[in-house]
């Protein structure tokens, strides 16, 4: 495996293309995310943000371009996507929490099976998370029985029981509803504070100009504009995004 | 390709429910109770009233209902049912266990598996299009012949081994219709946690498509346990054969309702068991869980 990239960076992509059927979702991304970094992906919805989440962890394959993580270039041929995926986080608009296992359970479950760490050091881990989030009461509870908010907050500490290098997260509070948006949103910022390098998808542009080291603009599977959330958000270059930000005003999104 | 378009939410709501016919009014119904109950007589007596008045009942009677034979054949054929208690339980392990692992090769995805997707898919269409008692005829009779050293000649086994085949066929197709109803967000969940195919598959698929298929594998289960009667064309003494002894020794067929009344005694139990669990099934879904 080459080592590229500067060391700095946790995610380098290139020229990524990606297509379904006749689909053209992405077409040429180039971005580069430093350590500790923090950058929104906002956009219309079909604009690309969520597919190119999806293949940064390689749930789904590219047509083009190259993808490098911690130097290490994972759109190589034969590489081990399984080891791959350890070190890169995701979490879904929908949870997708394991309904049949309890919290706890949800949480340890990589670690000891990936990890092979032993039940007793992989719950204590996963419960100092729940701990940290709020949700120690909760270990024992099915997914079911919890609210949509605390759902998302454990599927957070799912990823981050995996110590992940790199968390995505894929427009995690559009399926919830506008009063348990902000404690979701909470725990993101208390991991952007600590330092974790993320890559969010988001229609949250308060959440965005907060929490973003920068922001990017997609639209049509293309990248128009990345920069400083004040820049982008407020003086956008280009009349595709002032459109589209214009939009989410009269939304009330902003 | 795992996992599917991002939004996927529970976002179908449930259809509502139509009246779902009952068995009997509910017990508050108190003048649909008593319609209930007189209709059910007067068919029931009429139709009892048919048989008992025609021209053939006291001979029918004689001959299949004899307290006498009844009696006097009623221990040996109850020993012989033991033969098909432990035909089924033991084939109904050995299914459960060969039917998922056929089911979980039909389901891996992957072009260099095509060989192995090919040979499970060839092995459920001939076992389910073959009649089951040509099956144990072919494997029991056919097998010993070939007189190769070290193979079992025992009816038994090869009773076992048939029904074990013929139903490893049928229960693989409830399982793979089980894991294909899991949502393709759960495997793509635990991929992205860094399990792999086999592990995702054994922690996070097959344990939900488990719970949501054992009603249709328990159904099956009902077909399996009347299908052991089958092996008495191998000469195994099973129930029906038995009952076909006692009825070549007495020149009488209450044997055969003996018979018919042991396999109603397990087999009831276990419809009603099996609609239970659907209908609980059908209120949880109903619940919103999602």
């Amino acid at each position: 495996m080459r080592a590229e990239g500067r060391a700095s960076e946790a995610l380098l992509v290139e020229g990524l293309t990606k297509s379904f059927g006749s689909l053209a979702v992405l077409r040429g991304i180039d971005l580069a995310v430093a350590e500790h970094e923090v950058i929104c992906l906002i956009g219309a919805s079909g604009s690309g943000k969520s597919t190119l989440l999806r293949c940064v962890n390689l749930l789904e394959p590219i047509d083009a371009g190259r993808i490098v993580v911690g130097g290490q270039e994972i759109t190589a041929a034969r590489v081990d996507v399984d080891r791959v995926r350890r070190s890169i986080g995701i979490v879904f608009q929908a949870f997708n929490l394991f309904p049949h296992l309890r919290v706890i359970d949800n949480i340890t479950l990589a670690p000891r099976r990936v990890l092979g760490r032993d039940r007793g050091a992989a719950e204590a881990a996963a419960t100092d998370l729940l701990r940290r989030f709020g949700l120690e009461d909760k270990r024992l509870e099915y997914p079911d029985r919890l609210s949509g908010g605390q759902q998302q907050r454990v599927a957070i500490v799912r990823a981050l029981a995996m110590e992940p290098q790199l968390l995505l997260l894929d427009e995690i509070t559009s399926a919830l509803d506008p009063e348990l948006i902000a404690e979701v949103l909470d725990v993101v910022r208390e991991l952007a504070r600590g330092g974790m390098t993320m890559l969010i998808a988001t229609h949250e542009m308060g959440f965005a100009r907060d929490v973003a080291d920068r922001v990017a603009f997609l639209d049509q599977g293309r990248m128009l504009e990345i920069g400083p959330p004040a820049a982008i958000l407020s003086e956008p270059r280009e009349p595709r995004t002032r459109q589209f930000l214009q939009r989410v005003i009269a939304a009330g999104r902003l | 390709m795992i996992g599917s378009g991002p939004a996927e939410s529970g976002s179908i709501p449930p259809v509502a429910a139509g009246r779902r016919a009952r068995l009997l009014p509910a017990p508050g119904d108190r003048r649909g109770f008593g319609i209930a109950i007189v209709s059910t007589v007067i068919v029931f007596g009429l139709l009892g009233f048919v048989i008992v008045s025609s021209a053939g009942w006291p001979r029918v009677q004689q001959s299949f209902f004899d307290p006498a034979t009844f009696e006097a054949s009623w221990p040996r054929v109850t020993r012989a049912f033991w033969v098909n208690v432990q035909l089924f339980l033991l084939a109904e392990a050995l299914v459960l266990v060969l039917g998922l692992v056929i089911a979980v090769l039909r389901s891996l995805p992957g072009a260099a598996l095509a060989p192995i997707r090919l040979l499970a898919t060839a092995y459920v269409d001939l076992f389910r299009a073959l009649p089951g008692i040509l099956v144990i005829s072919m494997l029991g009779f056919g097998v010993p012949a070939l007189r190769i050293e070290g193979l079992p000649t025992d009816e038994f086994f090869w009773a076992l081994v048939a029904l074990t085949l013929l139903y490893s066929a049928y229960v693989s197709e409830v399982y793979r219709a089980g894991i294909d109803s899991i949502h393709p967000s759960q495997a793509a969940a635990a991929r992205s946690l860094g399990l792999s195919q086999l592990q995702a598959m054994r922690f996070v698929v097959v344990p939900q498509a488990i719970r949501r298929v054992i009603p249709p594998l328990l159904n099956d289960f009902i077909g399996l346990q009347k299908d052991t009667a089958l092996v008495s064309v191998l000469g195994v003494v099973e129930v029906f054969r038995a009952a076909q002894i006692r009825q070549a020794a007495t020149f009488n067929s209450t044997p055969y309702v003996i018979t018919a009344i042991i396999f109603l005694l397990l087999t009831v139990p276990m419809a009603r068991l099996v609609d239970w669990l659907v209908r609980r099934q059908q209120r949880r879904s109903a619940a919103g869980a999602r």
